[in-house]
């Protein structure tokens, strides 16, 4: 380790390719967060693989797979209702995916020399696909199911012409702004958690090289904030993946039932 | 004042933001404490509301935050 090594917090989000040594603008290039995101799916199909042997009895591995499909279909069942079965495949997905992957890259693989985790839901290229595929299931399904009678998803019922005339365009600037929020949400709370963590972890390097007691306990203190900080970041996690099956299924739940 | 001081101060004046979602969070989780702890029984039925509470609070913070960003590397 350096002596006077540089912060750079923003370092480990960086997309390197894997493989080659340049990264080009090519969607066939294998990067990290490819290499990521396959572990996280590997991760995800052994756990779902392990809990769905179909045991009479179910152990403790097929009760957490159990926990997991009533809970995400406990979501879809709330926010739209008897029709939320359908649309359980891709609430289920989105919910699993963004709570592995925030989960695999909070655990410490960094302890393996050379092994860089990544966090493939710090970027907001993974989380904005997302969260336009949540929003064109909304529109296919509103113009599908509504016709072109989805538009008074924007128009307040009951309600007098002026006050129509004066909600329905901040109705429809706050519909068009959902991919953009849904997305970031999930990103942000990643991405600001994981600075966070880097820039502790370097207060801990600095003040053991700092050599002095005083650089031991702001070391010590650093560490134990880190313990903390990495539990939040486990929390955090788990309520973001919610959040992103919860506002899907309450969005889904305006094109289907139209208040 | 040349544009990289410039930079991170606007950058620093967007992180109040981030407080203030701060204070708005603790005011939706402090609000459904007080009132499931007057009545525990209607709280399970509430937590959905909770979070959609919480996704708008926090929103606002993320928003502060991407603003930072924009305004720390724009070019």
């Amino acid at each position: 380790m350096a002596a006077a090594a540089k912060m750079d917090p923003m370092h480990q989000f960086t997309i390197t390719p894997i493989g080659s040594d340049q990264l080009v603008a090519s969607p066939f290039q294998f990067t990290n967060s490819a290499l990521w995101m396959m572990i996280v799916l590997a991760a995800i199909i052994l756990f779902m693989w392990g809990g769905t042997r179909r045991q009479l009895v179910p152990g403790r591995w097929q009760a957490a797979v159990e926990g997991l499909t009533g809970f995400v279909g406990d979501i879809a069942k709330q926010g739209i209702g008897p029709e939320g079965r359908r649309y359980l495949p891709w609430i289920f997905t989105a919910f699993v995916f963004i709570l592995f992957s925030n989960w695999m890259g909070a655990m410490p693989f960094g302890i393996v020399p050379g092994a860089h985790p990544f966090t493939v839901t710090s970027q907001f290229s993974v989380t904005g696909v997302m969260s336009i595929l949540s929003f064109a299931i909304v529109l296919g399904v509103g113009f599908w199911k509504h016709g072109l009678h989805f538009f008074s998803l924007f128009v307040p019922k009951g309600a007098p012409l002026g006050v129509k005339l004066f909600v329905a365009p901040i109705e429809f600037v706050s519909f068009m702004v959902r991919p953009f929020s849904l997305g970031l949400r999930p990103f942000v709370a990643m991405f600001a958690g994981h600075v966070l963590l880097e820039v502790f972890g370097n207060f801990v390097v600095q003040g053991l090289n700092a050599g002095s007691v005083l650089g031991w306990v702001i070391s010590a203190l650093c560490f134990v904030f880190i313990i903390f900080v990495n539990a939040l970041e486990l929390l955090v996690g788990g309520i973001q993946a919610y959040v992103f099956a919860l506002l899907t299924a309450l969005y889904i739940n305006d094109a289907v039932n139209l208040h | 004042m040349d544009l990289a001081s410039a930079q991170v101060i606007g950058a620093g004046l967007a992180a109040i933001g981030a407080g203030a979602a701060a204070a708005g969070v603790g005011s939706v989780f402090g609000n459904f404490l007080q009132g499931a702890l007057r009545n525990p029984a209607a709280a399970p039925g509430q937590t959905t509301v909770l979070y959609i509470g919480f996704a708008a609070a926090e929103l606002l913070g993320l928003m502060a935050f991407a603003v930072a960003m924009i305004i720390l590397y724009a070019r």
